[in-house]
């Protein structure tokens, strides 16, 4: 079978700027890593298939949503957290960080910030287990790098709104329970605003890094 | 927020990719979708939303890319002690020494600016544009170590026997989502000159 033998790197003793908590989350994850993905990730990669079966682990190690709330089901954790927990998974492979990073920054994330309390409520603790799994929809067939060209658009259809579109390479489609889309409504279809006031100016970029 | 299951909503899987291969990709097709109106996000306007949650990616991939070059160069050195020609280890040639001290060097880099960039983030003082310098800098860094440490290993690197190339090709793709590695340099020139090369 397979053995890990994967060994830590660290020339400048960065770790003396890091927490006892934060070492422990480390190690914790890289266990798991050693222990459930790299025996086989090797083989699923070969057949072009995702481990299902590692969902509960990712879970259980606290790679949803680690700086969610523990009230929602995060860990509450800080930033540089959430980093070692992502330097770790992708360790093991990209391909199960990319899984990971979806769930926590692309799903859970936004939910947490701009969600209401019943949608926080509905959604985030059985995102944070795994039980439930989610991805996240931005990129179009021809809206790339430029997404202030996208063409899903919503109209108002009283109690609910009709949605169009597509959506492209989207990391956990295949299986994810929800999707957050992103779309257009009938103001931002055809009102001028959107282009003045959403292009990513410098202005709009540092209005984000302060405004959550 | 579409739940699996509404009428209208299918999600085609994306096949023959060289990269990412044990993760699922795929498509969001909405014909004609009911969404209930209790579903939408009630106050995000424009692009603010989608950016904001792009920035918090991108933060844990300038970590995340670490891993996967501390991988490799783990696996190179490795290799390069135990790998026996001219009578001696591999690791005792120059080109070899260099390939390696270059990598070590360049993780030590990124472990150094991705825990400042941590610190400032958890005092929700990191900009945009120095996480995508970050992830920038991160992701060409760990897809350079990949490639070089496949050459160390010789014709080992190209098999399953070794995470190498599956880190090489994986990189391929992170080095291109969440923003590509062009536009994130625009980013950069942005933030230092003013002025927007892409608008």
């Amino acid at each position: 079978m397979y053995v890990d033998k994967f060994q830590f790197h660290d020339y400048y003793l960065v770790d003396e700027l890091l927490t006892e908590e934060h070492k422990l989350i480390r190690e914790t994850v890289r266990n798991w890593v050693k222990k459930d993905v790299s025996p086989i990730i090797e083989d699923y990669a070969q057949k072009s298939e995702f481990p299902h079966q590692i969902i509960k682990g990712l879970g259980e190690v606290g790679a949803f949503g680690p700086y969610i709330p523990t009230e929602y089901g995060g860990s509450g954790l800080d930033q540089i957290s959430y980093g070692i927990i992502m330097m770790e998974l992708e360790r093991g492979d990209s391909g199960v960080r990319s899984t990971a990073s979806v769930q926590s920054s692309l799903v859970m994330y936004p939910i947490y910030t701009w969600g209401t309390e019943e949608q926080k409520k509905k959604y985030l603790p059985k995102l944070a287990t795994g039980e439930m799994m989610g991805c996240f929809g931005l990129t179009e067939p021809n809206h790339g790098s430029d997404p202030s060209g996208m063409i899903s658009h919503i109209k108002d259809a009283g109690d609910h709104v009709i949605l169009n579109g597509s959506k492209m390479w989207i990391s956990n489609a295949p299986f994810a329970d929800i999707a957050v889309v992103w779309a257009k409504d009938e103001r931002e279809r055809f009102g001028e605003w959107w282009l003045k006031e959403d292009m990513m100016d410098l202005q709009l970029l540092k209005l984000i890094a302060n405004g959550r | 927020m579409v739940e699996r299951g509404y009428d209208g909503f299918t999600t085609p899987e994306t096949h023959s990719k060289w990269s990412l291969r044990a993760s699922a990709t795929g498509e969001l097709v909405f014909n004609n979708v009911k969404v209930p109106k209790t579903n939408l996000f009630p106050d995000v306007r424009g692009l603010k939303g989608p950016l904001s949650c792009l920035n918090s990616a991108r933060y844990g991939i300038s970590w995340g890319a670490i891993g996967a070059a501390l991988d490799c160069y783990d696996t190179a050195l490795r290799y390069s002690k135990e790998r026996i020609q001219f009578g001696k280890p591999i690791g005792s040639f120059q080109l070899q020494q260099k390939k390696l001290a270059e990598m070590i060097t360049e993780i030590t880099k990124a472990q150094l600016l991705t825990w400042r960039l941590g610190v400032l983030k958890n005092e929700n003082r990191a900009t945009p544009a120095q996480i995508s310098m970050a992830k920038r800098n991160n992701v060409n860094m760990a897809l350079q170590i990949a490639r070089e440490a496949r050459q160390i290993l010789g014709a080992m690197g190209i098999t399953g026997d070794y995470s190498i190339m599956r880190h090489m090709m994986n990189l391929e793709s992170v080095i291109t989502y969440e923003g590509t590695h062009d536009v994130h340099l625009l980013i950069t020139g942005m933030d230092v000159t003013g002025i927007s090369a892409f608008s």
